[in-house]
């Protein structure tokens, strides 16, 4: 479904990822894997066109999107969940929601989906995105870009600054969608949800890829994980 | 000073405060959305006062004529400003302020000449149309029904942005480009378009405002700079970018200078710019906008 190919990405003229490969399959969920500053949310980025990179190529579905603009991008099924969630603070939940959604054939997600699923954020709707917690946001951020009816998710960071009680919260959400047949790449810097959640995983550091393999694989590399996860 | 000499004051403040506020409103949605500072958004506004002069003469319609011209005027605008946003703005998001500055400076002094060109370096004007030509009495004393059609143009406009804004779900792409076009244009929405259509929005409303300024008798060359300068005090006293700042900042704005003029008439410009420079040094984002990040 994705194929991302010895893909270089700069910001402004720092060079940060090396030329990194790795590939999803159609129903699938990877992780990708390192510490902060590895290069994971450039790695996003780059997908999805806000960080394009300047050599390398990346598939979705058989067709090139290296230099369309992020809503293309978008449009063509890709839905990105950033790390520092970017609730528009402007936006009652409900409108932040709303604001996102885009309606094609086969669309499964409207708001009573979204609201059986996140029940929390239904009980929130006039809250204006800055009231919400920590936990409350993520599931705000997942379920605005759920909207856009996505086939491929990448979640950066799902668990992030969350309570471990938040986090097995949102785990169960996020194995729902799942189970809904959406692909995922999840990329964390702890070995936590997203090795849960997963099928593969890539484990990168300083912008390129270091080991890649199923959950069960990664788990008997005691060094991979000592060297490049610190657990 | 006597009670009808404040209250004669106190209503030509809040027609001009009406009328700053319907061009106001333009530059302020726009910069809201696109952040460019569009200098050259006064110059929008002239032309749509020659269009209509023009487009009234030649339809020679008594009565439906002056609102006609104002209407095609506008639409027209919104023409000129897809043509301005497409083939020049657009290509400026990216770069700095200076270049921004530059290209719509540029465009002050481009449709300047073109101005001087067509139409010549004369005053012209159109009579107040019907139902408007009279007087309406306030409290026993006279005032130019013309000014109350202006008044409820632009508590016209007020309801239609408000509602354009915060009821609509066009509105909340808007607030949400305004915090995060990274992330908007991320969701899938075409950031693009978004841009063209609000920059066609705002010169329609430029257009529409110098047709109904007409009849006041100020179509001339210069009347941009004018109209921009304070234009530019209205958004920096009520926020950028605000609906209510603009309100407000018109509102103040326009008092101010009708009671500067029966104060001291030389200084009443000056005042206004006192005003916004206590507002500055006070809250420099303005009363209703919010500090840049």
């Amino acid at each position: 479904m994705l194929e991302v190919k010895e893909i270089h990405s700069y910001y402004g003229t720092s060079h940060i990822l090396f030329g990194i490969s790795f590939g999803v399959k159609e129903g699938e969920a990877v992780c990708l894997l390192g510490r902060n500053g590895a290069g994971k949310t450039t790695t996003f980025r780059s997908i999805i066109g806000l960080t394009p990179p300047k050599s390398g190529s990346i598939q979705f579905r058989g067709k090139e999107i290296i230099g369309k603009p992020p809503y293309r991008i978008a449009q063509m099924g890709i839905g990105y969940v950033p790390d520092t969630r970017r609730i528009f603070p402007d936006l009652t939940v409900r409108q932040n929601i709303l604001v996102a959604r885009r309606e094609h054939k086969g669309a499964i997600w409207d708001l009573d989906r979204i609201y059986s699923l996140f029940p929390k954020l239904q009980s929130l709707e006039t809250h204006m995105g800055t009231q919400l917690s920590g936990g409350e946001q993520q599931m705000l951020t997942v379920a605005r870009t759920l909207m856009t009816n996505p086939e491929l998710l990448l979640l950066d960071e799902p668990g992030e600054g969350l309570a471990p009680l938040v986090i097995k919260t949102m785990e169960q959400q996020l194995g729902e969608i799942k189970k809904l047949g959406l692909t995922m790449l999840i990329c964390e810097h702890n070995v936590g949800l997203a090795i849960n959640l997963s099928d593969r995983a890539y484990v990168m550091d300083k912008g390129m890829i270091h080991f890649q393999g199923t959950i069960d694989e990664l788990k008997k590399h005691e060094e991979v994980r000592k060297k490049y996860l610190m657990v | 000073m006597s009670f009808d000499v404040l209250f004669s004051q106190f209503m030509s403040g809040i027609a001009r405060g009406a009328l700053l506020f319907l061009v106001a409103s333009g530059l302020s949605l726009t910069f809201g959305v696109l952040r460019v500072l569009n200098f050259a958004h006064g110059s929008l506004y002239m032309l749509g006062a020659f269009l209509s002069y023009s487009i009234w003469k030649f339809l020679l319609m008594p009565v439906l004529g002056f609102y006609l011209a104002a209407v095609i005027a506008a639409l027209i605008m919104g023409g000129v400003g897809m043509i301005i946003e497409f083939g020049l703005l657009r290509r400026l998001y990216a770069r700095g302020w200076p270049e921004q500055l530059l290209a719509t400076y540029a465009i002050i002094l481009i449709i300047t000449d073109l101005v001087k060109w067509a139409w010549g370096g004369e005053f012209l004007s159109i009579p107040r149309p019907r139902p408007f030509t009279g007087a309406v009495f306030l409290f026993g004393f006279p005032f130019p029904s013309y000014n109350f059609f202006i008044i409820i143009l632009g508590l016209g406009l007020v309801v239609f942005l408000w509602w354009l804004v915060y009821k609509t779900r066009l509105g909340d792409i808007i607030r949400a480009a305004a915090q995060d076009r990274e992330m908007v244009s991320a969701l899938g929405i075409p950031i693009p378009w978004l841009f063209t259509w609000i920059f066609v929005l705002g010169a329609a409303i430029a257009g529409l405002s110098g047709a109904v300024t007409a009849p006041f008798g100020s179509v001339a060359l210069g009347m941009d700079i004018e109209i921009i300068i304070e234009c530019f005090a209205v958004v920096v006293i009520g926020g950028m970018g605000s609906l209510p700042g603009t309100l407000l900042g018109a509102f103040i704005v326009g008092q101010v200078y009708a009671f500067g003029i029966l104060f001291k008439p030389e200084l009443a410009l000056a005042f206004i710019f006192m005003v916004m420079a206590v507002v500055l040094i006070i809250r420099p984002w303005g009363i209703f906008g919010r500090p840049e990040r």
